[in-house]
């Protein structure tokens, strides 16, 4: 019996400093198991393009479009909430988070200088979840957000973080 | 034949043309015009309607030059794949070359169709000018133009009848395009912009519906109240097709009265839909048009309970057509077996895309369908399991699937009950629909059914296949088995480079052939476009770093991410950008 499909294999690949992504690494979001042991990320729907629902009806037909998701900050007095389906990528959603906490350049310090920037941006997912932004695309990122946050960098510190990996998937927005 | 041909060449080309007057398929044209260049010549003099499947299958100086006397074009552009963002943006599709093209040279265009192109405000406005008897704007899952293209559209053509966008994406600057109808304008008959966000001006609305005696078809978008519903009701009584905007209004109040009032006054709608924000409340105010209904589209409405559509559907009895969302259940799938015995085409789309699928529907709901509408003939359902004794259940019960389009929402689920693949299942599909046009597959899926369909899907135009077959024979089974198949889609399959060389001459029998995340290599690609000229052989990065680039760091054993092929009379396009490599 033939192994199946044989393409299907996760392919997780440091971002390189510097480095540029080779064309034929693409990372898949779901494994295959020979066994059937653990088709969890399947489960999750976590493939691009499944189910197979138009991109307009996806944007409209679900909750009326609106995506509120809190957003809470380490040391602030209280949460706010951000509308997810208002913005189109990283980039912007990084702008507005800005806008709402007054700490401005969290994009930029983080792309540039680890020393300054006090705050790692992460979010919870339908799993329940913490997970570093940018990781996934802007749409599979959105539909699975429950909560945002933005954790203070001392926090996160021994996690191996490098500002430079952290948000690889905001240049492309730029 | 020959003596036939003489008998027809007897009579003059005018009863010909007049002859052909009376076809209107673009399919019969397209046979008629292949019996003899007499025939092509009268035919193509005659042809005012044209369909073009693939807008890079040709290009406009071809069309106008065959086809003189056009009146009416559909285009349609990116493949079907586009729908679920595997393509890129900016791949192409753009219209404005063949507007330009049209405008030059002087043709009467009346009507324009496009179906996943590009629309620019550029194109918009040079359609609104050059043609004086410009009618009929159709735009399905097209973006790229703004509300400020609507404007021109509204001002500049004065006969428009039909303005109708279903699905875009359109950048709304909230300038008050619909404002632009000049008073003068009383020939419209359809107008749909339930797909545009932003306002518009209602008291101009209102005008406009009231001065167009002729309109049949109206869909508001959600910032159209219920208040103001009620008002175009009572001025169109005369509606056929009805798309409401928002409706959620106090059950209570003395504006709800009236809108029952005014409804039960509409005694031709036959299609309804909309109900973008809607409180379930409200929806008794529509029973009396429920009655006479045959089309009714609730899949923007995800805030009805499952209760509240069954006991809608309860009233429709001469539903021909259903679009629906998850949250209505088996259970309210039994309701609509049970009621809607005139039913061809049901479509459940899921409700809950990255969640845990409570409001899902499993394969009882289809079962119940099946064995209630004996006039079922197509059908999309996305359900959450499947299995292969129900398929079996629905290939008995509705053999006369003209489509059927299974979506699991895991794409590699098993039979519910055996955990076995649904093989068995869509082989009961495809040997008991003869007729079948369209198929789409899903759930754990081996060769064996490509073997079914190869075998017993002789009617086949389009197959849709992810995440399934164990090798390239699963694909040959198709290739060799499906003599009429035109649109091939295949996205994560082991499918590879014996497959896709196998027959190089079918390729240019179909349409196109998609195929993403396969097995394909670069020198398998090569080889295909070097060996067939006149199919375009499209490779399409993720990256938008330039194909020249991955040009140079490509190596012919490398896979490809994704490919695109299809026939064409003009040759690789002009118009491709960096990311797209036509070899």
């Amino acid at each position: 019996m033939e192994k199946r499909g044989a393409g299907l294999e996760t392919e997780l690949r440091l971002g390189l400093p510097g480095g540029e992504v080779e064309k034929n690494e693409k990372k898949r979001v779901f494994e295959e198991f020979d066994g059937c042991e653990d088709k969890a990320a399947v489960h999750k729907n976590q493939v691009v393009g499944w189910p197979p629902v138009a991109a307009f009806r996806r944007k409209n037909s679900f909750n009326g479009g609106k995506m509120y998701v809190k957003v809470s900050m380490d040391g602030a007095p209280f949460l706010r909430k951000v509308d997810l389906s208002m913005h189109k990528g990283y980039s912007e959603l990084v702008r507005a988070l800005e806008d709402l906490f007054g700490c401005f350049g969290i994009g930029e310090a983080l792309k540039e200088d680890e020393e300054n920037n006090e705050f790692v941006p992460i979010y919870e997912d339908k799993d329940g979840d913490w997970m570093l932004l940018g990781d996934v695309p802007w749409e599979m990122f959105a539909n699975s957000c429950k909560r945002l946050r933005m954790m203070k960098r001392a926090d996160a510190n021994g996690v191996g973080l490098h500002a430079k990996d952290l948000l690889k998937g905001f240049s492309k927005e730029d | 034949m020959c003596m036939f041909q003489s008998v027809m060449n007897y009579f003059p080309e005018e009863v010909l043309d007049h002859v052909f007057d009376f076809l209107t398929s673009h399919r019969d044209r397209n046979a008629v015009s292949l019996v003899c260049k007499s025939w092509y010549s009268v035919e193509r003099f005659s042809r005012e309607k044209v369909f073009i499947g693939n807008c890079y299958a040709v290009n406009p100086e071809r069309l106008i030059d065959r086809f003189p006397r056009l009146r009416s074009l559909s285009l349609k552009g990116k493949p079907h794949f586009a729908d679920f963002n595997l393509v890129p943006h900016d791949w192409g599709g753009r219209v404005y070359p063949w507007i330009e093209a049209m405008a030059k040279s002087r043709i009467n265009l009346e009507e324009l169709r496009l179906k996943r192109m590009v629309v620019s405000d550029e194109s918009l406005e040079l359609l609104a000018k050059s043609f004086p008897n410009f009618k009929s704007l159709v735009l399905v899952s097209c973006e790229g133009f703004t509300t400020d293209g609507l404007a021109a559209i509204a001002s500049n053509c004065k006969f428009l009848r039909e303005l109708d966008l279903q699905e875009n994406e359109v950048d709304d600057r909230k300038g008050h395009w619909l404002s632009c109808f000049p008073e003068s304008c009383t020939s419209l008959v359809s107008l749909n912009f339930a797909c545009l966000k932003g306002e518009v001006n209602v008291a101009a609305l209102e005008r406009l519906v009231a001065r167009c005696r002729n309109l049949r078809s109206l869909r508001l978008n959600h910032t159209v109240p219920l208040e103001v519903l009620q008002k175009i009701l009572v001025q169109a009584p005369q509606l056929n097709d009805l798309g409401t905007g928002s409706f959620t209004h106090d059950p209570n109040s003395e504006t709800y009265v009236k809108l029952k009032n005014a409804m039960k006054n509409c005694h031709s709608i036959r299609s309804l839909s909309g109900f973008l924000d809607v409180n379930g409340r409200c929806l008794p105010a529509v029973y009396p048009i429920c009655t006479s209904l045959t089309a009714l589209n609730l899949s923007y409405a995800p805030g009805l309970f499952s209760n509240e559509l069954a006991k809608l559907i309860y009233h429709c009895k001469k539903i021909e057509r259903l679009w629906i969302l998850d949250t209505i259940g088996d259970k309210g799938l039994g309701v609509v077996a049970n009621t809607c015995k005139e039913l061809q085409e049901l479509r459940v789309f899921p409700s809950d895309l990255y969640g845990v699928g409570n409001a899902a529907v499993t394969e009882e709901g289809l079962v119940a369908i099946s064995a209630g509408c004996p006039k079922l003939n197509s059908i999309l359902y996305f359900c959450q399991q499947m299995t292969n004794a129900a398929l079996i259940t629905v290939a008995k019960n509705c053999p006369n699937f003209i489509r059927f389009r299974l979506c699991t929402l895991n794409p590699v689920v098993p039979d519910a009950a055996t955990n076995q693949p649904l093989d068995e299942g869509f082989g009961a599909i495809v040997q008991s629909c003869k007729g079948l046009t369209r198929l789409s597959v899903s759930g754990q899926l081996t060769d064996q059914v490509f073997l079914y369909i190869g075998m017993y899907a002789e009617q086949l135009e389009m197959l849709s296949i992810a995440f399934a077959g164990d090798s390239d024979k699963g694909m040959l089974y198709v290739l060799n088995g499906c003599k009429k198949l035109k649109k091939l889609e295949i996205r994560d399959s082991p499918f590879g480079n014996m497959a896709l060389l196998s027959d190089m001459g079918k390729y240019e029998t179909m349409r196109s052939l998609w195929m993403s995340s396969c097995q394909v290599t670069l020198g398998a690609c090569k080889t295909l476009a070097e060996k067939m000229p006149r199919l375009n052989v499209e490779i399409i990065s993720e990256n938008e770093g330039g194909a020249g680039e991955g040009e140079a760091r490509l190596d012919d054993r490398d896979r490809v991410e994704k490919m695109y092929l299809y026939r064409t009379l003009v040759g690789p396009r002009t118009d491709a950008p960096d990311f797209v490599w036509t070899l």
